[in-house]
């Protein structure tokens, strides 16, 4: 199909779709109407039940936890899917960071960049495990702080050389940091299953002000396990993507 | 009734098809569908609004204060993740495909597998 029959066929098949969905979308409650129940009903038991004053992380992290058990192992799968796709092929060799021809180094970073990316290295740890640790409190949680975390990581590769990334953040470290944040999560739900309760049972001690660090029980705690296993999950991607543009040639170039 | 919320939804979903369907660059269309998948974003927050309702956050407001849907945000969270997940992977392939066929125009690959 050329490229031109091809928008054709989807400006018309695009029209079709279009009509059928603003359709759909006037048969919702108008903007502004939500109708409820389950939110409203949450948004008044969730503070009392479960002391956290996030309803959202306290959606994620108890009402629905376990379907978050299911999404952080799609990050799981996801960064050992990235580490299968982007192995060493046949005929593929390491090399050097620096530039191959003879005489002609790579240029090195510029002051401004590595100033700027060292100066954000600190608050970005800090503000990431702000989000990691309270969310219970805040709109925050291991997912957004793990993100953050990561993006400390990136710094130290924009501030330096790829090989100081690698260096503070070796893949069997990685590794393990990202299979301890993911079995912790499991292994949370477990410990109340080895209690007599459902899994992912609420089994720790609730606190006694809303929204504190010490209140909400499992979870303040599942979602600083998250946020090492969304991490590592981040840092290992971006690893081998940056490995495959910078370290890995083929051999017959 | 208010719908333009939901027109937006409507404009990015199919300003994303087009370009997942006519793009020339895989990373290009990978970008269309990271596009595509934000209109659900759109559409999950449009949904669970209540007009002048505060955030699912209790911390300095009393717990009965109407407030907006929670499960969609959670919803909107999950949706996230994935899409990280997905164009992890699809960059990936992207890398590969490169290395393989030395080109990333949609159409070119196609012709090579005839």
């Amino acid at each position: 199909m050329t490229p031109a029959a091809r928008r054709w066929a989807f400006l018309i098949a695009g029209a079709g779709l279009v009509a059928f969905y603003v359709w759909g979308l006037t048969g919702l409650p108008g903007f502004g109407q939500y109708p409820g129940p389950y939110g409203f009903i949450l948004n008044d038991v969730a503070v009392g039940q479960t002391k956290a004053t996030a309803v959202v992380s306290a959606i994620n992290f108890e009402y629905r936890g376990f379907d978050t058990v299911g999404e952080e192992f799609i990050l799981f799968v996801a960064a050992a899917g990235v580490s299968t796709v982007l192995r060493h092929l046949r005929g593929e060799r390491d090399r050097s960071t620096l530039d191959e021809a003879l005489g002609r180094d790579a240029l090195p970073t510029s002051d401004a960049v590595r100033m700027v990316a060292l100066i954000f290295i600190g608050p970005t740890v800090v503000i990431a495990w702000y989000l990691a640790l309270h969310a219970q409190t805040s709109p925050s949680g291991g997912f957004q702080g793990g993100v953050v975390l990561a993006t400390a990581f990136i710094l130290i590769y924009l501030s330096g050389q790829f090989l100081v990334f690698k260096r503070v953040s070796p893949v069997a470290i990685t590794d393990a940091v990202e299979a301890v944040g993911a079995g912790g999560f499991a292994c949370v739900g477990l410990s109340a299953v080895l209690l007599g309760l459902p899994y992912l049972t609420n089994d720790l001690s609730l606190g006694h002000t809303p929204g504190a660090i010490d209140s909400s029980g499992t979870i303040a705690l599942i979602s600083f396990f998250v946020g090492l296993e969304v991490a590592a999950a981040f840092v290992l991607i971006v690893g081998e993507l940056l490995e495959q543009t910078l370290l890995i040639r083929q051999e017959d170039r | 009734m208010h719908i333009f919320p939901f027109l937006v939804v409507v404009w990015i979903l199919a300003v994303g098809l087009y370009g997942v369907v006519t793009s020339r660059h895989l990373v290009h269309q990978i970008v269309c569908l990271i596009v595509v998948q934000s209109s659900t974003y759109v559409l999950l927050l449009a949904v669970g609004y209540v007009t002048g309702a505060v955030a699912p956050y209790f911390y300095d407001v009393p717990v009965h204060t109407p407030a907006v849907d929670p499960v969609v945000q959670a919803l909107a969270l999950t949706d996230v993740v994935v899409e990280g997940a997905v164009t992890a992977l699809l960059l990936a392939f992207a890398i590969q495909a490169h290395k393989r066929f030395g080109t990333l125009d949609p159409q070119e690959l196609a012709d090579l597998k005839g």
